[in-house]
C-alpha cells in the first residue's frame, strides 16, 4: 500500500472541504472495499478522509412513509435495526447476506452504494425500492444514481449522506452467491411500493439495472406465474469463469421467482 | 507521523504509525502479538480476526489509525492470568478443532463474537453461516462446528463444564 495522509473530520462540511481542496483525496467509510484495493496498489490517493467520526452520517429514522438510513450505517446495523426489520424486512434480510460477519461489522450502506460494484447487493434494492440518495449537496433518484460499472453520479467532493427508502407494501430478495467470493452471481430485488412494481437486478451485468419486462408482468399479476413468459436477454450480461451470459440470464428469472417467494 | 492510542488486552499503548499501517501490523510488528495471523491479501480468510470494541473485525482490513481510542482483544487476551483457557479455546482443544492451527486464532475470535451475539442459542447451520468469514484449509470444519456448539453451552450457562468430546 502506498502511504497517504489521514484526516478524521467530525462534520460533513469539513470532510467536503478537504476533498474539494485535494482532487486525489478519497473518503473511507468501512474500508472493506477500499483497503483491499489499496493493498493491491490499484489506487493511489494522496489522503484518506475517514467518515467514521461524523455523527451526521449515522442513524436510522422513519420520515413519513420512508426509512432514512445514514450512509455510515454498517451492514450489521441495517440487518438488525428494529425500524428496518419492521418496515422493510427484505432490506434487513438482504443486508444480513452481504459478505460475512466481519465484513458486515465494518462495511457500510454508503460505501457499498458509492462504490457501485456490479455484484454488490444494495444497488438492486435501491432501484427496486425507488430510493432517493441524499448527498452533501442534492437529492438524486436511484434511477439517476448508478451510472455504470463502479461509477455513480457522485462528484469526487460529494458525499453520500443518507438514503431514503420508501416503505413498500411487499418486497423480497434472492441471489445466487459465488461460493468463493461470496458476491452475487445474479440477484433480484422485487418491490411493490408507492410508485408501483419495480425489479432491480445485480451481479448479472456491468451495473445493476431495472428489469422492466418483469415490472410490467408483475404489475398485472404479482405472482411467480406471471414470470413464466418473461425473457431476459443475455446480450450485455457478464460472461466470466464463473458463468456465461446465457446462464446469468437464466439465473435472473430463477432469482426473480425466489425473490417473489421471499416477498410472500 | 500519526499517533494512535489503543488498548490491547487491557494495556494501553500510544505509538507512532504511518497512515497506511494496518491494525494487524501494529499488533504483530510493533506490539509483537503474533498470535493474530495474516492468511490472505483479499480480506477473505479471517485468520486476522480480533475484537474491536466488542465486535469481531478483520484486522488486516482496518487502518491502525481507525482503531484510535478503541479496546482491542486478541487471542493472547483470552486466557485468564493463571493460564486457564477461555471456554472456546478449551473446546477447540477438546474437540480437536485444529490441525495446523493457522486459522485457529481468527476462528476462536469469530466464534466468541458469534456466541455472544446469539444468547438464544445456535444451530449447527447458524454456526456454519456465522463462521463464513473464516477459512480453514485443514479440518473440514466439522470439529470446529462441534467445538463452537460445546463452548456455546458453557458460555450461555447451560453447562458448567465442557461436554467431553468422547464419552
Ligand atoms: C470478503 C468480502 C466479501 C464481500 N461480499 C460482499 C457481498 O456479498 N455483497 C456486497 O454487496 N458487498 C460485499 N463486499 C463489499 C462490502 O459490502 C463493502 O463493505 C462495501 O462494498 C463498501 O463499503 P465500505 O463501507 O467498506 O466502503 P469503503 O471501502 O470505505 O469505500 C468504498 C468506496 O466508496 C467511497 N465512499 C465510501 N463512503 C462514501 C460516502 N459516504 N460518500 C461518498 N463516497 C464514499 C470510498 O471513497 C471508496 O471509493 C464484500 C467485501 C469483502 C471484503
Ligand atoms: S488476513 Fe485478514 S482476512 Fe485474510
Ligand atoms: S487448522 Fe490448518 S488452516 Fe485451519
Amino acid at each position: 500500500m502506498y502511504d497517504f495522509e489521514y484526516h478524521k473530520p467530525t462534520t460533513i462540511a469539513d470532510a467536503v472541504k478537504i476533498l474539494a481542496a485535494d482532487p486525489d483525496a478519497k473518503p473511507i467509510s468501512g474500508g472493506m472495499t477500499l483497503l483491499p484495493a489499496l493493498k493491491h496498489r490499484l489506487n493511489k490517493p494522496s489522503a484518506l478522509v475517514d467518515l467514521g467520526g461524523i455523527a451526521e452520517l449515522r442513524g436510522v429514522k422513519r420520515e413519513g412513509n420512508a426509512i432514512v438510513i445514514g450512509a455510515m450505517a454498517k451492514h450489521y446495523e441495517v440487518a438488525t435495526d428494529p425500524l428496518v426489520k419492521e418496515a422493510i424486512p427484505a432490506l434487513a434480510r438482504m443486508a444480513s447476506t452481504v459478505g460475512d460477519t466481519q465484513v458486515r461489522n465494518r462495511g457500510t450502506l454508503g460505501g457499498s452504494l458509492a462504490n457501485n460494484d456490479p455484484a454488490a447487493d444494495y444497488p438492486a434494492a435501491a432501484l427496486a425500492l425507488g430510493a432517493t440518495f441524499i448527498t452533501s449537496r442534492r437529492s438524486i433518484p436511484a434511477d439517476d444514481f448508478f451510472v455504470g460499472m463502479f461509477t455513480t453520479a457522485l462528484e469526487p467532493d460529494e458525499l453520500l449522506v443518507a438514503v431514503s427508502f420508501p416503505i413498500p407494501e411487499k418486497a423480497g430478495y434472492a441471489k445466487l452467491r459465488n461460493p468463493a467470493s461470496r458476491y452475487s452471481m445474479a440477484g433480484v430485488f422485487v418491490a411493490k411500493g408507492p410508485a408501483g412494481v419495480k425489479v432491480g437486478v445485480n451481479g448479472a451485468a456491468s451495473c445493476a439495472f431495472r428489469q422492466t419486462e418483469m415490472e410490467a408482468a408483475l404489475s398485472a399479476n404479482w405472482s411467480a406465474d406471471a414470470l413464466s413468459g418473461v425473457t431476459q436477454s443475455p446480450d450485455d450480461l457478464n460472461s466470466d469463469i464463473h458463468g456465461g451470459a446465457e446462464y446469468r440470464a437464466h439465473l435472473v428469472i430463477v432469482m426473480a421467482k425466489r425473490a417473489l417467494a421471499d416477498a410472500g | 507521523m500519526p499517533q494512535v492510542t489503543v488498548t490491547v488486552n487491557g494495556q494501553t499503548h500510544t505509538v507512532e504509525v504511518e497512515g497506511r499501517t494496518l491494525l494487524v501490523e501494529l499488533l504483530r510488528e510493533t506490539l509483537r502479538l503474533t498470535g493474530t495471523h495474516v492468511g490472505c491479501d483479499t480480506s477473505q480468510c479471517g485468520a486476522c480476526v480480533v475484537h474491536m470494541n466488542g465486535e469481531s473485525v478483520k484486522s488486516c482490513t482496518l487502518l491502525a489509525v481507525q482503531a484510535q481510542g478503541a479496546e482491542v482483544v486478541t487471542i493472547e487476551g483470552l486466557a485468564a492470568a493463571d493460564g486457564t483457557l477461555h471456554p472456546m479455546q478449551e473446546a477447540f482443544r477438546e474437540y480437536h478443532a485444529l490441525q495446523c492451527g493457522f486459522c485457529t486464532p481468527g476462528m476462536v475470535m469469530s466464534a466468541i463474537d458469534l456466541v455472544q451475539k446469539n444468547p438464544q442459542g445456535l444451530s449447527e447451520h447458524d454456526i456454519r453461516e456465522g463462521l463464513d468469514g473464516n477459512i480453514c484449509r485443514c479440518t473440514g470444519y466439522h470439529n470446529i462446528v462441534k467445538a463452537v456448539a460445546a463452548a456455546a453451552d458453557v458460555m450461555h450457562g447451560k453447562r458448567t463444564e465442557l461436554a467431553p468430546a468422547i464419552g
